[in-house]
C-alpha cells in the first residue's frame, strides 16, 4: 500500500516516467527515506526509554554483582548492543569497567559489540533488509563481540593496559550520588521525545546520503554488474573486504543502504556484511583514541581478533545464503 | 554554586557546556563553571558515558545533553 502511494507520487504527481532509470531512482529514494526515518524515530524512542531505566552505570553494577562463569562475555556483548556508542565515550567506559573490576575480556566484548550493533543500524537494517537479515546481523555482531572478548580475556593482556587505568579509584560515594530525579509521566514523555528526535535528527543526514547513493546504484548500475568481479568463489574477497574497510570510517546508518544496493547488483551478502562491520567496528580514529589507554600490541590484537571474527561471519553468510 | 562539565571535548560535551552557560545567564546567578577534560578526573566521578554535569560535587546528569530549561530546573534543586 505504501509502495503504491509512493508510485502515485513519483509517477503521477511528479510526472516521472515509470520506464526511466531516474524515475526509478527517485521512487526508490522516497520510498526508503520515509520508511527508514519512521523506523529510526520509533526505535530511538524505544531506546530512550530503555536507557532511562537501564543506564550504563547499572549495567556495570550488574556485571560486577555476581559470578557469571563465562556468561558475562555474552551479557556484556548484548548490553553493548543497547548502549549508544559515541567514540569519545569509549575511554571513560573502558576505564570505568576495568576499575569496577570487570575483566578485560568482558570489557572488550562490550566495546566490540557496541559500535557493531546499535539501534540506529538496526532501524536502517530493518528498513532495507527486513527482520530476518537484521536478526542474523545482530546475532553475528554479538557472536564476534563475545568470542573476540573471550579470546582476549584468555591471553593475559592486563599488562598491556596503561598503568594509570588500574590506579583510578572511583569514589564510590560519588557514584551513589547520581540522583535519579523523579519525573512525572508528562516530563518523562517530553524527555524521551526530545532524546528520540535529537538522535534521529543527527543520524538522518547520513541516512539520506546513503539512501541517495543507494538509489543511484539501484537506478544506474545494471543487475549482476559486480558478479564479474566479486564472486562467492573468490576466497580472498571476504578478508580483502575487511582489510579495505579499516581505513574507511563511515557512519553505519549511511553505509547500510549503499551495501543493500550493491548486494542487489551481485555482491555476495557475506562479503558485503563483512565490509560493513569492519567499516563501522574497526576505525582508525577510534584506534587513536584507545591508544591513550592501551599499548599498540593490545590494540593490534583487539583489531586483529575482531577482523578475524568479521571475516568468519562473512564466510558463514556467503555459505548459508 | 560550583558547576563542572565533564567531557573530553566531543560535540556533545561542547553543547552541554554552552547550555550550562546559557542556563546560568538566564538565572542570573553567580556560578563557577569548569570544563573538566582530564580523563582520570572524569572517571573519578564514576560516570561511564560523557558528557556529565556535576553540581556542587554531585553528578546530576551523565550520558546525555539536558536542555537549558532542564538545567535550570536542576540548578534550582
Amino acid at each position: 500500500m505504501w509502495q503504491s502511494t509512493v508510485d502515485w507520487f513519483t509517477y503521477s504527481l511528479l510526472g516521472f516516467s515509470k520506464a526511466s532509470v531516474f524515475g526509478g531512482a527517485i521512487n526508490f529514494f522516497i520510498y526508503d527515506a520515509i520508511k527508514i526515518v519512521f523506523l529510526l524515530i520509533a526505535i530511538n524512542y524505544f531506546m530512550a526509554i530503555v536507557r532511562h531505566y537501564l543506564p550504563v552505570e547499572k549495567i556495570r553494577d550488574f556485571l560486577v554483582s555476581r559470578k557469571f562463569y563465562g556468561a558475562d562475555y555474552l551479557l556484556a556483548s548484548v548490553f553493548g548492543c543497547i548502549t549508544p556508542f559515541c567514540s569519545c565515550s569509549s575511554i571513560p567506559l573502558f576505564v570505568g569497567f576495568l576499575s569496577a573490576k570487570i575483566p578485560l575480556g568482558v570489557t572488550f566484548a562490550f566495546l566490540i559489540t557496541s559500535p557493531l550493533v546499535n539501534e540506529a543500524a538496526v532501524a536502517v537494517f530493518l528498513g532495507v533488509w527486513g527482520w530476518k537479515i537484521t536478526l542474523l546481523y545482530a546475532l553475528a555482531g554479538i557472536t564476534v563481540g563475545t568470542i573476540s572478548g573471550f579470546v582476549l580475556g584468555k591471553l593475559n593482556l592486563e599488562k598491556q593496559v596503561a598503568d594509570f587505568v588500574w590506579q583510578v579509584s572511583v569514589n564510590q560515594a560519588q557514584t551513589a550520588n547520581k540522583e535519579q530525579a523523579r519525573h512525572s509521566k508528562k516530563t518523562l514523555f517530553r524527555l524521551f521525545s526530545k532524546e528520540a528526535f535529537d538522535i534521529t535528527r543527527k543520524i538522518v543526514p547520513y541516512v539520506l546520503i546513503g539512501i541517495a547513493i543507494g538509489a543511484l546504484i539501484h537506478g544506474f548500475v545494471p543487475t549482476g554488474y559486480f558478479e564479474k568481479y566479486i564472486t562467492k568463489d573468490n576466497i580472498f574477497a571476504v578478508p580483502l573486504a575487511v582489510i579495505l574497510a579499516v581505513p574507511m570510517y563511515a557512519n553505519a546508518t549511511g553505509v547500510i543502504p549503499i551495501i543493500e544496493s550493491l548486494v542487489n547488483k551481485g555482491i555476495p551478502l557475506g562479503t558485503a556484511l563483512a565490509f560493513m562491520m569492519a567499516t563501522v567496528g574497526l576505525s582508525l580514529p577510534e584506534a587513536m583514541i584507545l591508544k591513550k589507554v592501551m599499548s599498540i600490541k593490545l590494540l593490534a590484537i583487539f583489531f586483529g581478533l575482531t577482523a578475524f571474527g568479521m571475516t568468519a561471519i562473512g564466510y558463514l553468510f556467503n555459505f548459508v545464503m | 554554586m560550583e558547576l563542572k562539565v565533564l567531557g573530553p571535548g566531543c560535540a556533545n560535551c561542547k553543547k552541554l557546556e554552552a547550555n550550562v552557560f546559557e542556563a546560568v545567564a538566564r538565572m542570573n546567578v553567580d556560578a563557577d563553571i569548569q570544563k573538566i577534560e582530564d580523563i582520570q578526573e572524569i572517571i573519578g566521578y564514576g560516570i561511564l558515558s560523557t558528557p556529565g554535569l556535576v553540581v556542587n560535587g554531585k553528578v546530576k546528569v551523565s550520558g546525555r545533553v539536558p536542555s537549558v530549561s532542564e538545567i535550570i530546573n536542576i540548578l534550582n534543586g
